[in-house]
């Protein structure tokens, strides 16, 4: 089966506040070295993808820097490979992607070109581990025209999500996007498995009407029409750019044993950059506990339900708790940090004591305290 | 530097490592959490910008070729130059290994030419160093110097292990002496040479033709060499440089970086360490967990206690173990309430719930005291410890053992269990 994966990672994720000031929120730092896009890349991969397509738009430098060739993920092809989607400039017209449909649809030379038969949809934010194996089976055996992966609506805020019905055989009788009083118990996960030349179609009618959004465009307005199917997911699940709480709570899931099984080993590996750092040093000062701790990082203070990045240093006598490090920053004697995001190269100056109450403390880049 | 070719000699097997080297090559040995030996060659090349590399390899090179693959790790997937893995080969008329390090370029003439170089640098991928190999051209440069040896300072009781060479005020060589019974110098070889590579041609094929000759740059082409008067000058480095030859040097310049500011700094930006090494998420650390002075890789998980002790990638620790002074290697499965101390244990070892490693009386290894010592105990790779086994010092464990189908529960410190 060829299937051509497409990544949604053009939005900002405003949710995230200051940790997407410089970048789009397919690029947020995960679990210690990892970037949220990561997962749907990796998983895509791991399917056996071998074309994909990253639809970027908002602040994609880093996303870019990050992506390079697509060689960490294999994808650095003389068939296929990565392909970098931005919006562009042409004789005809001039647009942004005025939403995830059109962002698509600016893109159809990609769809028109190859020789896939299935076009994959997923989202740069989302934190899991899946065989999308198992959708290419179930969209086959339950005849779908239109897969949509599900999962229980449980744990999950329905105001944040498309909630979404099916009667009994798993069809689609109603999808809503962020409804206040939710009629269904499953939300949608954003990922879609559909035929290529139906894509395309839809795309053009879609087009025609002037219509921009996937969600409404592609699957609301063809309830009736076509056959879409819910594919529910049971696994381990979470979008990073919903909010700031979300994203602490997905890097504090990375110490529960569980998920990390999970995530990184039960399906096979998530790929990202290398880095080429040297192993991480745990000094006669250091402690670390309940925590995980990346490459180059140097711990001589005490560290505590904490992630900690690639690259940072900890001296003697700071003591991080309940927090998460990001890339190349520093932690000077005897500070205290409690419940703290740290962006990337944060200097945080000796004896400062920091807390976060209800939300998260958040240090944006480069800042010395 | 395009007029410089690197030929890395990584064919040696290094016997004195004992069962660490049974199955790969020295160069390939793993050190220092994620690294082989050969990556600090390497990664020097790399840093000091010589991007034409040759690697002899020889010995059981099946570990060190997929590790090198086609030198991307380093930078060395070049259009120009970059990495070769040069093996011996058969010709048409015969076939031959390498007989020594001198025959081993010698065979290789015809890759050096292809690039017409003016100088040739040769390095031996057995040691742990940093070295910016510009500094050691420039010095060849303006002495006019035609074989240049980078050599450092050992206490002249230890000189008598390698090759050493004595000198005039302006470090011109007056002579050299392989491992001389009366030293009469401090200053002994690196085994790297920097030569013109039109003399040192000349002095190959003289070297290759000579029935006599074992083909040794150190025994037979230096000394031709300071016989015919070249200008042969020694370059004094006095930067961090060891020679991992022994089960005790490897171990003990491993537990070196555990140390608080080592004099090998794997953390500075401006000479990084390159390596392949695979994708894991990085090390986890549990509540109970109690770790000093150590280095922990990716992929580890650690819920018992470690001290003074370097976790290659992927390491397990279970709850109530002890891991002290030690060298654990990729992927090793250690159990729990296990205690190891001065244990060096190989790749995808697995260790048993309350298996002890290095605890015991000290007594001398029985069969190769050269080999096993300083109280050091060192497990093969694939090998499992039946739970509740009792090893003790000096011993060794063969590869790919199962000490559970052996029946075997106790081994004696200065013991050996191998294959039987």
């Amino acid at each position: 089966m060829k299937v051509l994966g497409l990544i949604l990672a053009g939005e900002k994720g405003k949710g995230l506040g200051k940790l997407t000031a410089k970048r789009a929120s397919a690029a947020v730092p995960i679990g210690g070295k990892y970037r949220a896009i990561d997962f749907t890349l990796s998983n895509m991969v791991r399917a056996g993808i071998k074309k994909v397509g990253v639809l970027t738009q908002y602040n994609p430098r880093s996303l870019m820097d990050h992506l390079g060739s697509g060689r960490e993920w294999d994808l650095d092809r003389k068939r296929g490979g990565l392909y970098i989607l931005q919006p562009y400039v042409s004789e005809s017209d001039q647009y942004w992607y005025r939403g995830t449909a059109d962002a698509i649809y600016q893109n159809m030379t990609l769809l028109r070109r190859g020789s896939e038969d299935y076009v994959l949809i997923g989202s740069g934010d989302h934190i899991f581990s899946f065989d999308f194996n198992a959708l290419y089976d179930y969209h086959m055996t339950s005849m779908a025209d239109i897969t949509v992966m599900t999962k229980s609506i449980e744990g999950y805020d329905p105001k944040l999500y498309g909630v979404v019905k099916t009667n009994d055989e798993g069809r689609i009788v109603k999808f809503e996007e962020k409804p206040p009083n939710p009629d269904g118990d499953k939300i949608s996960l954003g990922m879609y498995f559909v035929n290529k030349k139906m894509l395309m179609d839809l795309l053009y009618t879609a087009a025609s009407n002037g219509g921009y959004d996937f969600v409404n465009e592609i699957i609301v307005a063809n309830l009736d029409m076509l056959r879409i199917m819910s594919y529910e997911f049971t696994g381990y699940w979470r979008n990073a750019k919903k909010s700031v709480s979300e994203y602490k709570k997905i890097n504090m899931d990375m110490l529960n044993r569980e998920v990390s099984r999970e995530l990184f080993y039960q399906n096979g590996k998530i790929f990202t950059k290398l880095k080429d750092l040297a192993p991480p040093k745990i000094t006669s000062t250091g402690s670390v506990k309940n925590s995980i701790v990346a490459d180059g990082s140097i711990i001589s203070g005490k560290v505590e339900d904490s992630v900690v990045f690639r690259n940072v240093e900890i001296r003697s006598g700071a003591v991080v708790k309940d927090s998460i490090i990001l890339e190349n920053s520093v932690i000077e004697e005897g500070a205290k940090l409690n419940n703290c995001i740290l962006d990337k190269n944060v200097t945080i100056r000796s004896e400062r004591v920091y807390k976060g109450y209800d939300e998260p403390l958040i240090f944006e880049k480069w800042q010395i305290m | 530097m395009t007029d410089v070719v690197a030929m890395i000699l990584a064919g040696g097997q290094g016997k004195r490592l004992g069962i660490l080297t049974e199955n790969i090559a020295k160069p390939a040995v793993p050190f220092g959490g994620k690294y082989r030996i050969i990556d600090f060659t390497l990664s020097n090349c790399t840093n000091s910008s010589f991007y034409i590399v040759g690697v002899l390899t020889q010995y059981k090179p099946r570990v060190l070729s997929k590790h090198l693959g086609i030198g991307r790790d380093w930078d060395l997937d070049r259009k120009q130059g970059g990495l070769s893995i040069l093996s011996p080969y058969a010709a048409s008329s015969k076939g031959e290994w390498y007989k020594g390090t001198a025959h081993a370029i010698y065979q290789n003439m015809d890759f050096i030419d292809q690039f017409s170089p003016k100088y040739v640098l040769v390095l031996s991928g057995d040691h742990v160093y940093n070295m910016d190999y510009n500094e050691m051209l420039d010095f060849h440069i303006s002495k006019r110097s035609e074989a240049t040896i980078a050599c450092i300072q050992v206490p002249i009781k230890d000189a008598s292990r390698f090759g050493t060479i004595i000198t005039d005020n302006t470090s011109h060589v007056i002579d050299f002496e392989e491992k001389p019974n009366h030293p009469r110098s401090r200053l002994v070889s690196m085994g790297i040479y920097l030569f013109n590579w039109k003399m040192l041609r000349s002095f190959l094929i003289e070297d290759a033709n000579d029935p006599d000759s074992m083909h040794d740059f150190g025994k037979n082409v230096i000394p031709k060499m300071l016989l015919k008067n070249r200008y042969m000058y020694a370059y004094d480095f006095d930067g961090y440089w060891r020679d991992v030859g022994t089960i005790h040097s490897f171990w003990s310049t491993n537990l070196e970086l555990t140390h608080s500011m080592p004099a090998l700094n794997l953390y500075d930006p401006n000479w990084r360490f390159y390596t392949h090494s695979e994708e894991m998420p990085p090390a986890f650390f549990g509540r109970n967990s109690k770790i000093v002075n150590s280095l922990v890789s990716e992929g580890c998980t650690v819920y018992g206690d470690v001290e003074g002790s370097v976790l290659f990638q992927g390491v397990k620790v279970g709850e109530g173990s002890l891991v002290k002074n030690s060298v654990i290697m990729t992927n090793v499965n250690i159990g729990q309430n296990c205690h190891l101390e001065n244990a060096v244990v190989s790749e995808s070892v697995i260790v048993k719930d309350g298996a002890s490693i290095g605890i015991g009386e000290y007594v001398e290894n029985v069969e190769q005291p050269d080999i096993y010592n300083h109280g050091i105990s060192v497990i093969g790779e694939k090998t499992i410890i039946a739970s509740g086994a009792q090893i003790g010092k000096n011993c060794s464990v063969g590869n790919f053992l199962d000490m559970e189908k052996m029946n075997v529960k106790i081994l004696e410190s200065g013991h050996n269990l191998r294959e039987r």
